[in-house]
Order: structure tokens, then sequence, then C-alpha cells
């Protein structure tokens, strides 16, 4: 390509440039003299129109364009676990070696370091033939990742060469493949275009759920590893807190987190802490699973675009070694105002509230890049990526474009709730609006792992809530002293759900993960003592005398109760109660 | 490309709204200033909006009146918009545009730099965690302000949000510190008379001396509202990164800037998003809010607290929307509760201050601060449902325990809440007064409380 084109129209982060034939839709360009990256978005004759991923102030009509001949790529291989990355994969941590405090432009870092040597460990033998998705060799990324080194997507052969054990850069060559065109050397660095999905053999349905430690989540509201969920809220409802946890405590192999369009300050926080916290599977620090992708609100707006498709390419190719991806993309809506910022400037046709036509098939897209597949490979890997993207609603009303559009992809949507949040009740998931299509898909992993009345007690569970919500209303036209005993538990009851359970405290050592046979024990404890209780009413028994039972605060307190004790303190919480209730009817 | 940026151009063939265009240029970038000389000789200022080979439409910041397409010249200066910057620049008043309006003579620079700064690399901020007491119990005690966040005052036509302004700027302080700290204050189409309000405050209390204004008040042009809080952060960035000092930004009123970027949208018949306002306004707040944080291993810091005024006190308007999005929280105040004489009238229920929880407890505030912030918004919370049960059903159907917590709010407002706009009370003092409240609840009622902290400090235990 030595063919240049000329800027003739700047306009914020579009650019339109003459003398563009020969180029292609989606093609890396080079803008200007500082050499910005931009990707041209439209072609129309000679004229190309490139989104530019850095601040375009200053840059000229005249100065020139050069396409560099490829797609918006990743890199991929040893090295990115661990790393923080803006929208289009430069490490910012690099940028301020390079750079200082502030982020200048026309800065260029490699993603992957180059000098640095891996243990790479040979898995195929000289003579065997293999197809896309065979372990070459491997890794060990950090102490609990084995990175597996893949033979990439369309190239199939017999295995001429391969390295013998030992330290190698991530450019030197470490086989070489004898295909139908040819022999190919492979290096551990491979790169992939971020618009196209990597290819796999077959989904799966999802049927094992991504435990996250968050009982709202995980009793009644659950999503499968491959599954995809949605977390609209208005702001201040809580949607980066329950993102944050999730990427803390989901029991992925791998994380990747798209700070998209959101604060810089969270950010720092997530960076100050993740390195600081266990993973509760493995004991090493979180960091070393999680791949970070930052572009924060003040960030250029192209960038944002391309920020989740980096991230989610990177999902990709960890799935493809058969780990178990979980992605968050914190938050989709500022995705979505991207697309519309240049839709605008495109002065393109708007669809509904300004947002283009796309918007919908965009967010599709997107999300079907998610699931549970069976890999390329002889060994038939299975991997998942389970996607969870937080939408930010104006004003926190869900029937704007991109929530509706999103909710019409994702299987789980989590309600958060302003009125929840003003309350303190955190997680602020809305019982009564959310939901989640996997629940038939995982009870039978629930029943066969954790304890086998499990879709019983969620739906137990779910039935007082909604009773509570319609007992609400009488109660709002007559009091909560007119209704008869039995209905007067019925509230109590759901009260102690929505306080005891339902209820999660982030910030306590303690409750921020509740394990699953916890969540399990605590349901059957709650529900146990409202059996009781409704008894012990039918029987005649005042419903003042059971409220002011001992054994109340000890069940509002289950939830603190460290991992370690509470099998034998929750036994015991089950004796005292048992013999309380004796001790009032007798 | 070798361009003579001294060329004067006369061959301006629109002028619209706010925007002008300018035929048969060459090299001109985007973004770069302008100076236009209109035909009674005024001098102005402009900013290239969109450059074009031989066109370029260029919005003109003090206002378009007496422009012409016939001898109005327009020279572009090849630059960005900057500011010159220096420490002489505390104590003084400038325009919407940095010129001094204070009768001093213009500021010697130590630096120039682009009012637009550059983003700051998540890598490098420290996550704000120092508590600011700023005196007031619904803020300290349950909407903590740490340095380096943004934390703006929702606010309504007609509410103290000045008067809660110049309180915090009066009272702020880090506990057991003494450091370099300085107000810049930004204002955006107030009128004079609240101008005047914020200066004699600034005055009597001494910090005039310890602050930078810049005023763009409602009779000067709008669009120069669109750099007046990028001269006031650039201005505070430098303080704060260059010069070690702990820089408070006052931004009012932001309702008026985002009016000034819809006039700019509309003029340049762009693509409308909701209610009119531009399809990136979240993008161009961001832009401002942002410019709020700590750096590592630098001492000083930036504090942002913006206000805006709710249009028909509607919070999901997009402009209290989109930068509730942004910043760290919100304190919204209330109609309601100035009607009933409380002030400050914050209502806690809709505050939120996300920095919160790592600027209090242990060594910061107190240990049982986090716990009883919990507390009182559960009770409190509780009070205000059983408040709107009782103009139903009427207070007799309500349990005994429901009562209390109808007591407890009433003493909530009146005690907690309310407070002198000269009282600065201590942290300590705010928590005593919760403890107190809290005491009035039974004891299983406080769940959210660790049991040691009520066993430490509820009243209770104290006296006995």
């Amino acid at each position: 390509m030595t063919q240049e084109g000329i800027i003739s129209r700047v306009a914020g982060p579009v650019i339109s440039a003459k003398n563009m034939r020969g180029t292609r839709m989606y093609e890396l360009v080079r803008v200007g003299t500082e050499r910005l990256i931009g990707e041209i978005i439209g072609l129309d004759e000679d004229i190309a129109t490139i989104q530019v991923y850095e601040e375009t102030g200053g840059v000229t009509p005249g100065e020139k364009v050069i396409p560099t001949g490829m797609p918006l790529s990743v890199e991929l291989g040893p090295g990115l676990l661990g790393t923080i990355y803006d929208g289009i994969q430069r490490p910012l941590d690099l940028i301020k070696v390079q750079m200082g405090d502030f982020i200048k432009r026309g800065v260029e870092v490699p993603a992957l370091e180059r000098d640095k040597k891996w243990d790479f460990t040979p898995v195929a033998k000289k003579g065997e033939t293999m197809g896309p998705g065979d372990i070459l060799g491997v890794v060990q990324e950090t102490k609990t990742i084995e990175h597996r080194i893949l033979v990439p997507p369309g190239v199939a052969g017999k295995v001429v060469d391969i390295s013998s054990k030992g330290k190698y850069t991530i450019e030197q060559t470490i086989a070489k493949i004898k295909t139908a065109e040819g022999v190919k050397e492979i290096q551990m660095l491979q790169k992939w275009p971020v618009r196209i999905g990597r290819p796999y053999v077959k989904k799966l349905d999802p049927s094992i759920p991504l435990i996250t430690g968050q009982r709202v989540i995980d009793t009644f509201f659950p999503v499968a590893k491959g599954g995809t969920a949605a977390i609209p809220g208005p702001f201040g409802s809580g949607k980066t807190v329950v993102q944050q946890l999730l990427a803390k405590w989901a029991d992925a192999d791998i994380i990747v987190y798209i700070g998209c369009g959101e604060r810089g300050n969270e950010m720092a926080d997530v960076l100050r802490e993740f390195p600081a916290l266990e993973d509760p599977k493995t004991g090493e620090p979180l960091m070393n699973r999680t791949v970070l992708i930052a572009n924060t609100s003040n960030m250029p707006v192209a960038a944002r675009d391309a920020s989740v498709y980096t991230g989610m390419t990177l999902a990709e190719y960890y799935r493809d070694m058969g780990y178990d991806v979980a992605l968050m993309a914190d938050s989709t809506s500022r995705w979505a105002e991207a697309m519309r910022e240049i839709s605008g400037r495109l002065e393109e046709m708007p669809g509904e509230e300004g947002y283009p036509a796309y918007l919908a098939s965009r967010l599709a897209d997107f999300y079907e890049r998610s699931g549970r597949a069976i890999l390329h490979g002889k060994d038939e890997k299975v991997g998942s990526i389970s996607v969870i993207g937080a939408v930010s609603p104006p004003g926190g009303d869900f029937s704007e474009p991109v929530t509706q559009n999103t909710l019409r992809i994702t299987k789980v949507f989590w309600a958060l709730d302003a009125d929840l949040a003003n309350k303190r009740h955190f997680p602020a998931i809305n019982w009564l609006q959310s939901y989640s299509l996997y629940v038939d898909h995982v009870k039978d992993w629930w029943q066969k792992e954790v304890g086998a009345k499990w879709g019983e007690m969620r739906n137990e569970a779910m039935r007082l809530l909604q009773k509570e919500s319609e007992l609400q209303e009488i109660v709002q036209l007559v009091g909560p002293d007119a209704l008869p005993a039995s209905d007067q538990a019925a509230l109590d009851g759901a009260k102690s759900i929505r306080e005891g359970f339902l209820m999660q405290n982030a910030f306590h050592k303690v409750d921020t993960y509740c394990p699953k046979e916890k969540q399990y024990r605590m349901l059957e404890i709650l529900l146990k003592f409202n059996e009781l209780m409704y008894k012990a009413i039918q029987k005649g028994a005042p419903i003042e005398k059971i409220r002011e039972m001992p054994v109340k605060d000890k069940l509002a307190r289950m939830s603190t109760v460290p991992d370690a004790e509470y099998q034998k303190q929750f036994e015991e919480i089950e004796k005292e109660m048992a013999a309380q209730f004796r001790e009032m009817e007798g | 490309m070798a361009i003579s940026k001294s060329k004067e151009y006369t061959t301006v063939t629109e002028v619209s709204g706010p925007l002008m265009v300018v035929d048969n240029v060459s090299g001109v970038a985007y973004g770069e200033v302008v100076e236009i000389k209109t035909p009674s000789g005024e001098r102005r200022r402009g900013q290239v909006l969109e450059a074009q080979t031989d066109k370029a439409i260029i919005q003109v910041f003090e206002g378009t009146h007496d422009l012409d397409t016939d001898t109005t010249a327009v020279r572009f200066t090849g630059e960005t918009m900057k500011i010159p910057v220096s420490v002489e620049m505390l104590g003084r008043v400038f325009n919407g545009t940095g010129t001094p309006i204070d009768g001093g003579p213009p500021i010697i620079p130590e630096k120039v730099l682009d009012i637009h700064g550059a983003p700051i690399n998540p890598c490098a901020r420290e996550f704000p965690r120092d508590f600011i007491e700023t005196g007031i119990s619904t803020i300290d005690g349950m909407n903590t302000l740490v340095r380096g966040q943004k934390l703006p005052i929702f606010s309504g036509a007609g509410l103290p949000h000045n008067e809660l302004a110049a309180q915090i700027a009066r009272q702020a302080k880090v506990l057991g510190k003494k450091e370099e700290f300085a107000v810049v204050f930004v204002a955006m189409g107030i009128t004079h008379e609240e101008a005047n309000f914020f200066i004699r405050d600034f005055e009597r209390t001494g910090a005039l001396e310890k602050a930078v204004l810049f005023l763009n008040l409602a009779d000067d042009p709008a669009i120069e509202r669109i750099i007046t809080p990028r001269l006031g952060l650039t201005t505070a960035e430098y303080l704060a990164f260059e010069k070690d000092m702990h820089i408070l930004v006052i931004l009012t009123n932001l309702t008026n800037y985002c009016e000034a970027l819809r006039e700019i949208a509309a003029a340049r018949e762009e693509v409308p998003g909701r209610r009119g306002y531009p399809g990136y306004m979240y993008t161009d707040l961001a832009s401002i809010y942002e410019r709020a944080g700590r750096i590592k291993e630098k001492k000083g810091s930036i504090t942002q607290m913006p206000m805006l005024t709710m249009p028909d006190d509607d919070i999901t308007h997009p402009i209290p929307d989109l930068t509730g999005y942004i910043t760290e929280g919100q304190i919204v105040l209330s109609r309601e509760f100035s009607r009933k004489g409380i002030y400050p009238p914050v209502d806690v229920l809709p505050c939120l201050s996300r920095l919160m929880q790592g600027g209090i407890g242990e060594g910061r505030t107190r240990e049982d601060h986090a716990d009883v912030n919990d507390q009182l918004y559960s009770a409190y919370a509780e009070g205000r449902k059983l408040r709107d049960l009782v103009a139903v059903v009427g207070e007799e159907a309500l349990t005994e325990l429901d009562r209390t917590y109808l007591a407890f709010s009433d003493r909530f407002e009146g005690e907690f809440m309310n407070q002198a706009i000269d009282e600065d009370r201590s942290i300590e003092r705010t928590l005593e007064i919760a403890w107190n409240l809290l005491s009035m609840l039974p004891e299983s009622e406080l769940k959210r409380i660790d049991p040691e902290c009520i066993k430490k400090y509820h009243p209770k235990y104290t006296k006995a």
C-alpha cells in the first residue's frame, strides 16, 4: 500500500479523506502528521470516512492518511493477564512511563512485551498432523493459568519443527507446520481482527451456573456459564458495585473487565483492589486472572466503541484454550452513545432517540459472541464466555432503546431499583421485576451439587415475596394490624428473606462472598422458621410473641457468620428455633 | 505543511446564531483558535468546529452581533485555546474568557496551558480516600466527601444551594493536616447578585486571597460558557499538580452550560438526542467532571463541587441525569424540606457519595461510621414510608414500633439534618447526634450495626 489519502474535512472524531480508492471497510489507517490511529467506517467513491481513536484537535485538512491494509486487530499471546489496556489495546502502564500522568496522543506502544521470555513447554511432536485449535505447547502465564498456544484458525498440516522446552520471546518461531500453501511459521504472538468472532465448532446449551457468591443472583436469578445478563439501573443504584463484585467472585477462570466510558476513579479503585484480593478458588491475587480495559468517559469516544470488541476478542482467545471466561462491560449504554455520536457526525438518518438504526443489530452481534461451545482441536475442549452488560438508562427509564434492545437478547435481567438503593437495600436488584431464563437449566446442577430442595425452596421464597407485594397494597389502605394473623406472618416471612437473604453487604469481609452451600442453608433455615411460624399461628400463638423470639436476631445476622463456622452455628440456630417454638406452644 | 498563520481572511460567507462560516481558507486545523475583528474594530475570539479543505465553521465566543459578511476579518492563530497560568492568580477575578476584571495587572504567566487538558491515565490515578470535613451532618455523616471526588449539588430554582456551597467552601478541611488549600470558583451564566454573594462571602471570611474566580455572568455571551469551566479547571490542575495545592473547584451553574451546548448544536443543525440536547453531551460533561482526582506521587488534589438546578425539580432531566452518571454521587436539595424551614434542605434518600466507603472508618473518621450511616438510612427510609401510610390509614393503625420510627424520622429531620448556616459540626458531634437518635429504637432493630460498636457507642452503654 503506497497510496496515500488527503484529509478533506475534520469534525470532532470523524474525518473525511479523499484519494482513498482501494482501501477497505474497517481498515486501519494512520491519520495526519501525528499518525493518529483511525478506522475506515464508510467509503464513497474515493472518499473515505474515518473515525479516529485519538483527539483530533489540530488536525488540518491537507494532511496525509496512510492506509495499513489491516483491519483493527488485537495482539494475542502470553502477557495479557494482569494488564490494563485502553480501548485499542495499548497498555496504560507503559503509556504512563512514556508520557507521564496524562494521556497525550500519538503514542505507540506494543500491546504485549516483546523482550520478555516465557517458559515454553512443547506438547505437539514433530511429524504429528495438527489442525486449528490443537495445542502446540503451553506457557505458565500466571501461577494458576496455563496459557495454551494453539494452532491458529486456518492452519493445518504436519508439524515439521517444534521448539524444545525453553525460554522464548513471543516473536520467536516456536513451530513450523507444513500446510497446503507451504510451511507456516508459528509464534506465540498471534493477531485477530476485533470485529470478527473467532471460530468454534458448536454451541452448547448453558447448564452450569456461574457462581458469583451473591445470594440474590445465584439463588434467585442465576446466570449460566456461557449465558448473558443485563443490569440496567439508574445512577446510584449500584451497577458498578455489582459488576465489580462479579468480577471479583465469579467462579470463572478468566475475567475480562471493560470500563467503557465510565469513571477514572472507579478504574483506580479496581487497580488498587484487585492485586490485593484473593481468588476464593485458588488463593492467588485476583489480578492474575483479569484483563482490564479502561476507556474512561473523557478518553476519545471512538475508542469506546472499539473497547467492547477488543475485550470480546481477548475473551474468545482464552475461551479457545478451554477456559470459562466472564466478560463484564460497564456500561454498554456508553458504547451505544459512542455509536450515536459517530452516527450523528456522519449525518445518518437517526432511529429512536437519535440512536442509529443499526443499534439493535450491533448489540445482538456483541452478545451473540458469548456462549458455551465445543472448540476446534482434537481434544474437543469446551470453553465459555458469559457476558454481563451494565445498561445506564437515562432517567432510569427502562423503556429507552438501549435497555429494550438489550433485553431482547439477554436471558437474565437484573433490574436495579432506585427505591431499594435509597433505602440502602443492596444489591438493589428488584426481585419482582428481574428474571432469569436459566433457572430451569441450572436447577439440575444445583440439586445434584448442593441440595435436593433448591428448586422447591426458590419457588417458595419467590411465592412469599410475590404475596408480600400483594399484601402491601392492602396494607397501604387499611394498615398492617387489620390483616389476619396468617397474612401478617407472610409479611414477616417475606421481610426476613428480604433483609436476611436478599440483602448482602459488599463491604463486609464475610458477607461480600457467600458460598453456595451457605446460601442454601440460609434459605433453608429462613423457610423453616416461616413454616414453624405458620404452624404456631394456626395453633393460636400470638404473632407479637413470635416477633420477640430471641432467635430472630440470630436469623437476621446469619449472613455475617464466617464461612468456617457457619455449619456448626446454623445447626445451633435450628435447634434454638425448634426449642423456642416448642416452649411457646408448650 | 508550511502555512502562514498570520493571514487574515475577509471571506466570511455566513453568520448564523453563534456560528460563522469562512470560505476560501487553507490549512485550518480542527479546534484552533481564531481572532475575529468586527467591522467596528472590536476583537473577539472563536474556535474552529469543523475544518474542511477550503472552508471553516467557527463558533464565536463573545457573540456574533455586529459581524458581517463583508468586512469582518478572521485570523487563524494555529494554536488551540490556551490560558496563561501562575500562582499569582490566587486572589484575582477574571471574566469568562480569562481576562482580569478586578482592575489588577495582567498575569505574568509561569506556563501557558491548553485549556482542554488531557485525560488522566487511569493507571496514574490515586484512589481518593482523604475525608474532608465540611461540618454539615448530612454530608459528613451520610454522604462523605473525599479529596479528589466530584460531588455535585442537584438543586432547584429558589433553593439555598449558593448558601450551602459557600458554607462548604468556608468550612471544608482535612482533619489533622495543615496544607495549602484554595478555591477555584467558576460562574457560568449566574446573576450579578449571585456572583456578588460569593465574592462578599469570600471577602468576609478572608477566603478571597486563596481563591481564583472566573465569572461568566447571565448577561455575558452564552457561548463563552463553553470555555469558562475549562479555564478554571486548567488553572486548578496547574495549582494542584504542579504547585501541590488542594483545590476545591465550585462550578455553578451547569444547567446554563448545557443550555449553551444545546444552542451550538441547534445552530449546527445536528441530530438532537434527548430533549434537544446534543448526543455527545455525556462525553462533553465528562471532559469537565473527569478532571477531578488525585495523582500518584503528587501532593495536590482537585475536588469538584458542580452545582446545577434541575429544571422543574426533575432529577431525570438529561442535565442531572448525565451528571449523576459521571460524578461520584450527588447531594440533592428538596423543596419540601426548604418549605419546612430545614437548612440545609438535603434530602438524604436520593443522595449518594460513591467514594464514601474508602474515606471513612477506623483511622479516617470512626470505626462505627459505616454501620451508623447504614442504620440511619434504613431507619429514616422506614419512617418516611410510614409517614405516607399514616396519611392514608391514620396513626392509630400503626404498631408501637412503627410509631417509634415515625418519631425517629421527625427528630432526624429536626436535629440531624437541620443546622445553622454557620454551624460547623465535627464528625464526632455528627455521630453523637446520630447515636442519640438511634437510641430511640429498640436495640434489636439496630441490625446494621456491629454488636461491638453498639456496646461501645450506644448511649445506653456509654452513659452507664
